[in-house]
């Protein structure tokens, strides 16, 4: 049987930012009209390149038990929240995906995500799954603030049902500095977008893409569509022309995300796979520090008949703003006075976030044996009067994926919070459950009892002092209001 | 079924500090300032109390753990005294425990007092209060406003009343409140307020605005009580007696299952059913004479009116808006000393201030605001949340 992708998630922040309301913003010191079109991506307060890769990875592998077939977990990422502390580890646990799995965080460069991609094709690996996740911070007023955005995508290997095959691949090592960011700077430092087109992405990529179609034993001829992110415009025609490529280039994705570091080789992959046919070959690019190139022919099965959101309905699915300096908040880029309600001690105890790792990382609610219900948290005791079952023989259920609904709710403008108002209410599972939640992703005023929600995970507070950041699940309509 | 403790337990002095924003003393003053008062009210020396129920809630803007600081603060030499918290059911906990004391036979006359010191934060509101290793691992930090508010939305989906008729109703919660708050000199919060401002205020957690909300204030409130024997022998003729005191504490019931509908205070109505038969109260609509319920927010005060079984479900707000809650609105009148809306919510006061009122007016003692001849006054506390909290009844009475 033909190894592949078998399945395919991703994931972009709701938040929209306007280019004109970035360029808006720095006209003082830029001169002329502002310009800028479409909108970039950016995390809400509580994203990041973890909770991106969560909601991709959730995305692959739709509400079916297909989570319990991954055999490994590879993270792709330049932007994880710990340097050391097992990023793809805390990615597995919310996803709820075995403890005997193979978890490993692949960075250093923004070509990870493909060079995983050959790794994996190479090892023929039944169920191992890729997540490539990032949110490039950039520096107020340089030009990548504007052009990168956010998001994540995710691949399933394996054999059944298979969306795209490999043909060929090949990879180049060149210690080309295009851009490069040291471990303790926070934005990256690019050289000029001239040099790094032609000397670059013009003579790397080509060698590249030449080894791999004679790997795959084809010609530039035989290719249907070309995937190549950069940051630099217009630099995929360019290498196309070198290539003497006369197929389709694939969709920067710059009107409604913007570049999405190591994650947008994947996520421009994923569009196209939602429109490839059968039989269309695939030329996929990552760049970095060399060069990956993957000739890939699609089955023509869609993302979407595997059960993914895919690419266009994240995208689609979008909260647009003008509000530059909310990016900026967001982005640790400008510090606010939030007043005396901001100065509190959010030390957690780790042990205690061990022993309820369960429910709190893959949202683990208790069944009743006795009484059937579902309760979380978990306590000693079944919650219901006078069933008080003891909590050890209950069964364990995920609440990540159950519909609900919203109950109760206000928008709460006095407590301490990073995207005022504070949303919160009750939320109501179909199967019984109930617990409130803080809800994510909303424009005042769009809250109503009765309004269906889905479950997302989020960062739920970070530890500023200490900077430990915890995780846990929020609610969001499923559905923003027109 | 257990006695109960009607009539075991008589007060015989109760003192109330000045609330408001007391910049002027700490922690220690406020509860002198009460303490002073109940010991000349009880004309007692202070070395006839024999075991003290200290109550106070946050230790951020308070004298600290256990009772040893009330103790050095009143100089209650070599006697128990223990501190309890129970969220904003504290003052009536202290209560509840003094009572207790007397009417098991274990001490002759005891003291209950209460204080909080909110205004030593540096800001409006409470400090954001410690939930727990894990609670705080997965519950959202919502305020004390985003909490309650959440009634509001459950209360309309309940009983399909719109988003204005429910805003005018807790509107005019507010507005008699401030009403009747003109009236009492030792309140935080003494003027007159419009429906207009009430209603244009900015918002603080939707539907609440900033006038549904009660003030952050400091305070302290006292309560001296023994046996109703003992009480005579000191020269007491007109007597007010414990007729009730009832706790009700959630067990998570509300949060984690599906039959709590969000419309009212299950606990409420678990710790009120228990108090009127404690106090052998059958009709409390016509029986309690006045209330002083934990209007903590306007919306808390409207569903408490269902939830103490005055009004019909659904038809708190109507009531209210008639006018049957009002000083002189020929109904129940609530809050006659302007509650904790104009008090302010000095934490671990709140409840000994509202008993405190009842006892007044069950003396005749009220002055501006006193009402004719009541017989039963009822208090009510809400500790915690809606949801998962504490509900706490006091009901004081007259001894025949």
């Amino acid at each position: 049987m033909t190894f592949g992708i078998t399945a395919f998630g991703a994931y972009v922040p709701r938040l929209r930012l306007s280019r004109q309301a970035i360029a808006t913003a720095h006209r003082w010191m830029t001169g002329g009209a502002p310009r800028g079109k479409g909108y970039r991506a950016f995390c809400n307060w509580d994203e990041d390149s973890v909770t991106m890769a969560v909601e991709a990875a959730r995305d692959a592998l739709g509400t079916a038990d297909r989570h319990k077939a991954v055999s490994s977990l590879t993270l792709a990422s330049t932007t994880l929240p710990y340097a050391d502390f097992s990023n793809a580890g805390l990615v597995a646990a919310a996803l709820d995906l075995a403890p005997s799995i193979r978890v490993d965080d692949r960075t250093g460069s923004q070509r990870a995500a493909t060079t995983a991609l050959i790794d994996a094709f190479t090892r023929e690996q039944d169920g191992a799954m890729i997540v490539a996740a990032d949110r490039p911070r950039t520096q107020p007023a340089s030009p990548l603030e504007r052009v990168c955005g956010a998001g994540a995508a995710s691949v399933v290997f394996g054999r059944d049902d298979v969306i795209a095959r490999l043909l060929g691949a090949a990879s180049v090592n060149a210690t080309f500095a295009d851009h490069f960011r040291p471990s303790d700077q926070p934005y990256d430092y690019a050289w000029e977008e001239r040099w790094v087109r032609d000397e670059g992405l013009g003579t790397i990529v080509p060698r590249a893409v030449t080894a791999a179609l004679a790997s795959a034993g084809l010609t530039i001829g035989d290719i249907r569509y070309f995937v190549m992110p950069s940051t630099i415009r217009g630099a995929a025609a360019s290498v196309a022309r070198t290539l003497g490529f006369k197929g389709d280039i694939a969709d920067p994705l710059d009107e409604d995300c913007g570049h999405a570091g190591t994650a947008h080789a994947l996520l421009m992959l994923g569009a196209v796979l939602e429109v490839a046919s059968a039989g269309d070959r695939i030329l996929l690019a990552g760049f970095g520090q060399g060069a990956d190139a993957l000739v890939l022919e699609a089955s023509g099965r869609t993302p979407a008949m595997a059960g993914a959101r895919g690419v266009s309905a994240v995208l689609a699915d979008r909260l647009a703003t003008d509000d530059y300096l909310r990016m900026l908040s967001f982005h640790g880029e400008i510090r606010l006075d939030w007043g005396m309600r901001g100065e509190k001690n959010d030390k957690p105890a780790l042990t205690e976030a061990y022993r309820a790792s369960h429910q709190l990382a893959a949202f683990k609610a208790g069944r009743c044996p006795a009484c059937g219900a579902v309760q979380f948290p978990q306590l000693a005791y079944c919650v219901t009067p006078g069933c008080g079952t003891p909590a050890q023989d209950f069964g364990q259920m995920s609440l990540a994926d159950v519909p609900a609904d919203l109950m109760t709710f206000t928008a709460d403008w006095l407590s301490y919070h990073p995207a005022p108002p504070l949303h919160v209410g009750f939320v109501q599972f179909n199967n019984g459950a109930r617990l409130m939640m803080e809800i994510a992703d909303v424009p005042v005023g769009a809250l109503e009892v009765g309004m269906p929600l889905r479950m997302v995970c989020r960062i739920k507070q970070t530890d500023t002092a200490r900077g430990f950041r915890r995780y846990f699940w929020k609610a969001t309509p499923v559905a923003l209001p027109a | 079924m257990a006695t109960g403790i009607k009539d075991k337990v008589a007060i015989i002095g109760m003192g109330c500090s000045q609330f408001g924003e007391r910049w002027d003393v700490g922690t220690d003053g406020l509860l002198a300032e009460a303490f002073d008062e109940a010991l000349a009210d009880a004309g007692i020396e202070k070395d006839r109390i024999e075991a003290a129920w200290f109550g106070s809630c946050i230790d951020q803007v308070n004298v600290g753990n256990s009772a040893i600081p009330a103790s050095m603060a009143l100089r209650l030499d070599g006697i128990p005294v223990s501190r309890v918290e129970n969220m904003c059911a504290t003052g009536t906990e202290a209560l509840r425990g003094a009572a207790y004391a007397v009417a098991s036979g274990a001490v002759d006359i005891a003291l209950a007092v209460g204080a909080e010191k909110l205004k030593d934060t540096g800001y409006g509101g409470l400090p954001p209060p410690y939930k727990g290793t894990f609670n705080d691992l997965w519950l959202p930090m919502g305020s004390a406003p985003a909490g309650f508010a959440q009634l509001a939305a459950g209360y309309r989906a309940r009983h399909g009343i719109s988003k204005e008729d429910l805003k005018r109703g807790i509107a005019h919660v507010s507005w008699k409140s401030h009403q009747n708050g003109v009236l009492s000199p030792k309140a935080h919060l003494r003027k007159a307020v419009t429906m207009e401002a009430i209603l244009q205020a900015p918002m603080i957690a939707e539907p609440l605005g900033l006038f549904d909300c009660c003030g952050v204030s400091d305070g302290a409130a006292a309560a001296i009580v023994t046996t109703p024997e003992i009480a005579r022998a000191l020269g007491r003729r007109d007597m007010v007696t414990i007729k009730a005191i009832q706790l009700a504490i959630s067990s998570g019931v509300e949060t984690a299952t599906s039959g709590w509908d969000g419309s009212h205070v299950r606990n409420t109505r678990v710790a009120a059913r228990r108090a009127y038969e404690e106090a052998g109260i059958t009709d409390p609509r016509r029986q309690i004479g006045l209330m002083e319920v934990h209007d903590c927010f306007s919306i808390t005060e409207l569903v408490t009116m269902e939830d103490l079984f005055i009004s019909e479900d659904g038809r708190a707000v109507h009531d209210v808006l008639d006018g049957f809650y009002d000083r002189e609105g020929g109904g129940v009148p609530c809050q006659v000393d302007g509650g904790l809306k104009c008090f302010g919510h000095p934490i671990g006061a709140s409840g000994l201030r509202m008993a405190y009122e009842n006892y007044n007016q069950l003396l005749g003692r009220a002055g501006p605001r006193q009402l004719s001849a009541p017989v039963f006054g009822l208090s009510h506390n809400l500790g915690g949340v809606p949801y998962q909290g504490i509900a706490a009844i006091s009901i004081l009475g007259l001894h025949a």
